[in-house]
């Protein structure tokens, strides 16, 4: 009985020293140094907010380049975030990404079956990922200029610029961040329309 | 050099680098040494008198083992009611209702025993309250538990003769203010700099460039993503843990949590060496972990990197390994070094989804958490490995003909047959939880229907699916094979009750053996003395472990993992 009183009050004093003092330093901090004052990092078009900058978003028109497939709820969403769970010989995901090959086909009929990178036709793992490999975006170039009326050219600069290097240059991977890259095409189809 | 290998480089050799003055530290801190971080003093002096605390009581092992309990207790109780009425309590913005009482049941023991079973989704199951005074709380003291435990067993075993093995209650009070608060504010502030959210808005509403609404969960992420990875706990924030962009935003975020599972494991294993002044010791039983440790990663890198030859033969460009499952701003081979890290460690959070890996990633992830000895969960991984050596000091002095002894303490029959039912105990419950699920997902399949159908996948996997999720709860790690829907009847109660029989027969086992050791008279060490520091041992007790633990689960890795691998 000795024990349960202060296992009690041990628990009470590390609710306020844990659960309150604790989060207060992290959320004071982040109000201060926090990209978005504790709140998840935006993107914007125009100063007005199209998406969380971290977090995947949907794109289907043919004037976008196009992120990952999703497993997030119906795609994308960001309440539910979850991968596909299939294994590595399920023939029913394998029946999957087969079909998704096909439609990446038929959207970029310029290219042959040995050009699909596999990101675009493997769910990730939050079924949110932001990202796309350099690769990914390249082979998209020509659809998005077509449906825009842009010169290729200068979609395919964009593309170059807006690749991530790997951290510091020399760990991991390296990525475009699709909603960014968006983004950053509608500011340049604006300018010339302007 | 691939930018990616050089990536898991760096992550294993910060890990190994920082973890020996960690472990200098923490031994320290436990023998109640002078340490940089004494101005806490005054605060823990507050934390003892307003929670009735005396430390300069001395507790038997007994004592010391009646106190974790009753504190496990009592937080089962608290975790439980909390659970069960979140719906009515504040900070809950995205109104999520309360937890059933069988979700309520898994998920309250399976954060009692340090372990982050989640049968629910971060973003629906749980409110901001729950996610504070339940999940984080729990991060921080039922890690502090398991070391307290060790630090328990360190003091029996560093005296000549002693009844007594220190005070649970300090223990457990110097684990968080000394080493987990410390270090978890690093982190946090690592991450939140980085973009990790933290902050109490509910979901932030967006309209996408398309012109859709996207609805965006967010909330005190920072805090609790540092405590889960640095207290092997691994309990996501978000539903798809360390995967989810907001939880793990960069490759930097990337690297600090894969640091974060490892550290104190690591340092724990040097920290012994150092407590008992029996460094080479310590250098022994980190070399054979490690040892361990980078077979795997060299398994699961290579094989994540590779892909899936199931893809290659689709014809299609496979350059950055098996994604299905993966993070672009991660990669595959910081995938396979997150697969092996955190099944080592009974952390359990994933930043790709397991079940998606190729079939030998998933067997050497099962084999961690079935061996569960190498560098495990802080403080209770270690003590795994202490189990096994008094085995294999048992095994070895019967072999060269000498009395079994282990720092100056004759091992007995009583210490035997602990360490033999703790040894045996894992394979035990992970087997007949298995084979249970797979009778009756043949011979019930109403019943099975009627739960939801349970499996993801079919075939060998779906064995694999069941084998995991007995796998991860006995050895209190937590990933999953996701794919496997357990929010049910079944799941929730078969996998609390292997979650507590998991956690509490070893621990309850190792504290006894060594107070019971401790009270033996000691016996200097001589020419005649095993010794236990030496790489002949070392390999021995790998050995014993491999022997023990890895070949009770061939059998049935035939039949699942390596059975898909030969299909692929």
């Amino acid at each position: 009985m000795k024990n349960f009183v202060k296992a009690l009050r041990l628990t009470l004093v590390f609710c306020v020293f844990l659960s309150i003092t604790y989060i207060l330093v992290l959320w004071l901090f982040a109000k201060v140094a926090g990209p978005n004052g504790g709140n998840a990092e935006v993107a914007t078009l125009d100063g007005k907010v199209v998406g969380a900058a971290n977090v995947g978003q949907q794109f289907n028109q043919n004037i976008y380049f196009w992120g990952r497939p999703s497993c997030a709820g119906d795609g994308y969403d960001a309440t539910s975030s979850s991968g596909s769970n299939k294994g590595a010989t399920n023939p029913e995901y394998l029946a999957e990404v087969e079909a998704r090959i096909d439609t990446f086909l038929v959207h970029h009929p310029y290219l042959t079956r040995k050009d699909v990178p596999a990101e675009m036709v493997t769910a990730s793992g939050s079924g949110l990922d932001p990202d796309i490999t350099p690769q990914c975006a390249r082979v998209q170039v020509k659809r998005v200029a077509a449906a825009r009326g842009m010169n290729e050219q200068q979609i395919a600069s964009l593309v170059e610029n807006s690749i991530q290097r790997p951290f510091l240059g020399l760990f991991g991977t390296e990525k475009i961040n699709v909603l960014k890259l968006n983004i950053a095409l509608d500011e340049l189809d604006n300018k010339k329309r302007q | 050099m691939n930018t990616e290998i050089l990536g898991v480089i760096l992550q294993i050799v910060l890990m190994i680098v920082l973890a020996w003055p960690l472990g200098k530290y923490i031994a320290k801190v436990y023998k109640g040494e002078k340490t940089c971080l004494d101005f806490v003093k005054p605060v823990e002096r507050w934390i003892y008198k307003l929670s009735g605390v005396n430390p300069d009581e001395e507790m038997d092992w007994k004592q010391f083992l009646r106190a974790l309990l009753v504190v496990n207790l009592f937080w089962f109780v608290w975790g439980m009611v909390l659970l069960v009425i979140q719906g009515i309590l504040p900070l809950n913005p995205d109104g999520n209702i309360g937890q059933t009482c069988h979700q309520a049941f898994n998920t309250c023991i399976s954060f009692m025993v340090n372990c982050n079973l989640q049968h629910y989704s971060g973003e629906s199951g749980l409110t901001y309250f729950t996610q504070l005074f339940v999940i984080m709380l729990f991060q921080f003291i039922t890690a502090a538990t398991g070391m307290a435990a060790m630090a328990g067993v360190m003091k029996a075993l560093a005296a000549k003769t002693t009844k007594t093995i220190g005070n649970f209650w300090q223990f457990l009070i110097l684990s968080v203010t000394r080493i987990l608060l410390p270090l978890s504010l690093i982190v946090g502030f690592i991450l939140v700099a980085e973009g990790v959210p933290m902050g109490f808005d509910g979901k932030m509403e967006v309209s996408t460039l398309e012109g859709q609404t996207q609805m965006v969960s967010q909330g005190p992420a920072a805090a609790i993503v540092a405590i889960k990875q640095l207290g092997t706990n691994g309990g996501g924030y978000f539903g798809a843990n360390s995967s989810h962009p907001l939880e793990n935003p960069t490759y930097l975020t990337n690297m600090v949590e894969c640091w974060s599972i490892l550290i104190i494991p690591m340092s724990l294993a040097f920290a012994f060496g150092f407590y008992l002044k029996r460094r080479k010791l310590g250098y022994t039983i980190f070399g054979v972990m490690l040892f361990a440790y980078l077979v795997g990663v060299g398994i699961n890198v290579y094989q994540e990197m590779n892909g899936n030859p199931r893809i290659d033969a689709m014809g299609i460009a496979q350059d950055g390994g098996a994604m299905e499952g993966k993070e672009v701003r991660i990669g595959s081979a910081a995938g396979g070094l997150w697969s092996v890290t955190t099944t080592v460690t009974s952390n359990g959070s994933v930043n790709s989804m397991h079940d998606s890996t190729m079939p030998l990633s998933g067997m050497i992830e099962m084999l961690n958490m079935q061996i569960n000895t190498w560098f495990g969960g802080v403080g209770v991984g270690w003590m795994n490995y202490f189990t096994f050596i008094i085995i294999a000091v048992f095994i070895s002095g019967l072999m060269v003909g000498r009395t079994p002894e282990f720092l100056g303490h004759k091992v007995e029959a009583r210490e035997m047959k602990i360490a033999s039912i703790i040894a045996l105990l894992h394979p035990f419950i992970i087997l007949v939880g298995t084979a249970l699920a797979a009778y009756l997902f043949v011979h019930a399949p109403g019943f099975v229907a009627q739960e939801g159908g349970w499996l993801n996948n079919p075939s060998y996997h779906g064995l694999s699916e069941m084998l995991y999720e007995f796998t991860s709860s006995a050895a209190n790690n937590g990933s999953g094979f996701e794919g496997l829907s357990d929010n049910t009847w079944f799941w929730n109660y078969s996998c609390g009750i292997v979650l507590i029989l998991g956690r509490f027969v070893p621990i309850v086992g190792q504290v006894a053996i060594a107070g019971i050791l401790a009270k033996k008279k000691y016996i200097p060490e001589s020419a005649g003395t095993l010794r236990t520091d030496t790489a002949t041992f070392g390999v021995m007790t790998f050995a014993v472990i491999f022997i023990v633990a890895a070949l009770s689960f061939f059998p049935v890795h035939a039949l699942s993992t390596i059975a898909e691998h030969l299909t692929l």
